[in-house]
């Protein structure tokens, strides 16, 4: 595209089948232990 | 729902549903301020003084495509898919470990008030450490990756526990099919050649407090005699970052209304030769001398546009270093369920106390109203479990209209609590930071784009 440019993301909305199966990191315990912070946590069937 | 903004010369398009961001050109960065409430006509008519008509028909037609694409404008069909993810049966898979109500440390803004958290100074015992480990499997159904974060007061002042704990652990991953995740947060004081080849065996992340400079983190981080612990921690902290190849690790600080010029602390640790940084903002009550105030904000905006322009800049230069709120996994991160549902506190992740009590997470600890059962008769609690369990961003008003919502998933339960005394609400300043934090992070994928 000329106007556009797009980085590579994960497209949420293909994520709703097949998330959630819970095995990724609990934002709590990486080093956040005051906010929460989710957004960088990486998703376990994506390492 | 789509956030633009301008940061360090970029024009940045989130598409918030669909988690696409765009970099575009000035053009485009108008037309799509106007798309959802103006005619394709009337954009035209409006924008054709300032750009070639013919350009702005290409913008539009590029917007189309996206739009069609499901990579702009995409709406918001989780709400109900939420209520499927919180129907299924709860399981626990985190637990941070209480091993010591107690601290060498005097800092002055711990929740854990010296780390007795509102209560008696206690050592957790192996058996109940054990208790724990056998109450989270028993209640972790098929999840495999269990964490256990050992926490405090601080826990080398327990160490023998935390040893033990970990070789039960590895005996009983085996015979249950489980993959023990364990993590260490320690001050530094009593760190050793010993606790550093344990943990760099047995550890999966380790985070290692510090606020900075040595004026900022003395005068927060005193010993109880009131010296500083800066020079204490310093070279042992560097050596163990060493020990585990700059990976695994988080040298962690926390920032208040004294040092409103954080930026200058991350950049200290980044000097100091870390690789993992995170520096985060102070829960106070307003009372506090040290608490962050709304008329702090302009100020921290800008300490974070600054540290995240400096970022790029080292990184160009090959000094990169991680800033832990920074960092956002755009190709591999978290799918919706997580996003929406939150960080699992009171539900999937608890804390239990030296004497084995149950809360919803660290923060609750000492407060009554939370104590959900023990790990020796379990969760008796479930109401408690069950209000957590239906707190995720559609359940907030506030975060309905925000676009930050799927990066920080409606927010800290304690914070809320702790400021309108209920965990369903939002923590005001700590928004508008995460939101400041969001933006920095895409404007740094940005920039990466080009290098």
């Amino acid at each position: 595209m000329k106007h556009i440019k797009t980085l590579n993301t994960r497209k949420l909305q293909n994520t709703v089948k097949k998330g959630g199966c819970g095995e990724c990191q609990t934002s709590c315990q990486s080093a956040c232990k005051t906010s929460c912070t989710v957004g960088n946590q990486t998703c376990e069937h994506c390492k | 729902m789509v956030h633009q903004y301008k940061n360090n010369g970029y024009n940045i398009v989130l598409d918030v549903n669909s988690g696409a961001i765009h970099i575009v050109d000035d053009l485009t960065y108008d037309v799509i301020a106007l798309w959802e409430e103006t005619s394709r006509e009337e954009i035209i008519q409006r924008l054709n003084k300032t750009y070639d008509e013919a350009e702005i028909k290409e913008a539009i037609e590029e917007i189309e495509e996206l739009q069609k694409n499901g990579d702009l404008f995409t709406p918001d069909d989780y709400e109900e898919y939420i209520g499927d993810v919180t129907k299924r049966p709860t399981v626990v898979k985190a637990l941070c470990l209480h091993i010591a109500h107690d601290c060498n440390l005097a800092c002055r803004y711990c929740f854990a008030e010296e780390g007795e958290y509102h209560g008696r100074r206690a050592l957790m015992s192996y058996e109940v450490g054990k208790a724990a480990l056998d109450f989270l499997i028993a209640n972790s159904g098929n999840r495999r990756n269990l964490e256990v974060d050992f926490f405090g007061g601080e826990p080398t002042l327990n160490f023998q526990v935390v040893k033990d704990l970990v070789a039960y652990g590895r005996e009983q991953e085996k015979i249950h099919n489980k993959n023990f995740r364990f993590t260490l947060t320690t001050n530094g004081v009593l760190l050793n050649d010993d606790i550093m080849e344990f943990a760099n065996k047995e550890m999966d992340n380790v985070v290692l407090s510090i606020d900075g400079r040595k004026e900022v983190n003395d005068y927060m981080r005193p010993f109880r005699g009131g010296q500083g612990s800066y020079d204490v921690i310093v070279p042992k902290f560097q050596k163990f970052a060493d020990s585990r190849n700059q990976e695994r690790y988080y040298v962690r600080g926390t920032y208040t209304h004294h040092n409103l010029d954080f930026s200058k602390d991350v950049l200290h640790l980044a000097d100091l030769g870390f690789k993992q940084i995170s520096v985060e903002p102070v829960v106070a009550q307003e009372t506090d001398d040290y608490a962050i105030r709304e008329e702090d904000l302009p100020q921290l905006f800008a300490e974070y546009d600054a540290l995240a322009k400096e970022m790029v800049k080292r990184k160009k230069e090959g000094k990169a270093f991680n800033f832990f709120h920074f960092m956002i996994d755009l190709e591999g991160g978290p799918c919706v369920a997580k996003r929406l549902s939150g960080c699992g506190s009171g539900t999937e992740y608890l804390a239990v106390t030296p004497w084995g009590d149950l809360y919803p997470c660290h923060q609750f600890v000492g407060n009554e109203d939370f104590l959900m059962g023990n790990v020796f008769e379990g969760l008796k609690r479930t109401d408690i479990r069950d209000s957590f369990k239906s707190c995720n961003v559609y359940s907030k008003e506030k975060c309905r209209e925000c676009f930050a919502r799927f990066y920080c998933s409606g927010g800290c339960a304690a914070n809320s609590y702790n400021f309108h005394g209920d965990i369903h609400n939002t923590y005001d300043i700590g928004c508008a930071l995460q939101k400041k934090r969001v933006e920095c992070a895409i404007m740094i994928k940005a920039a990466e784009a080009e290098i």
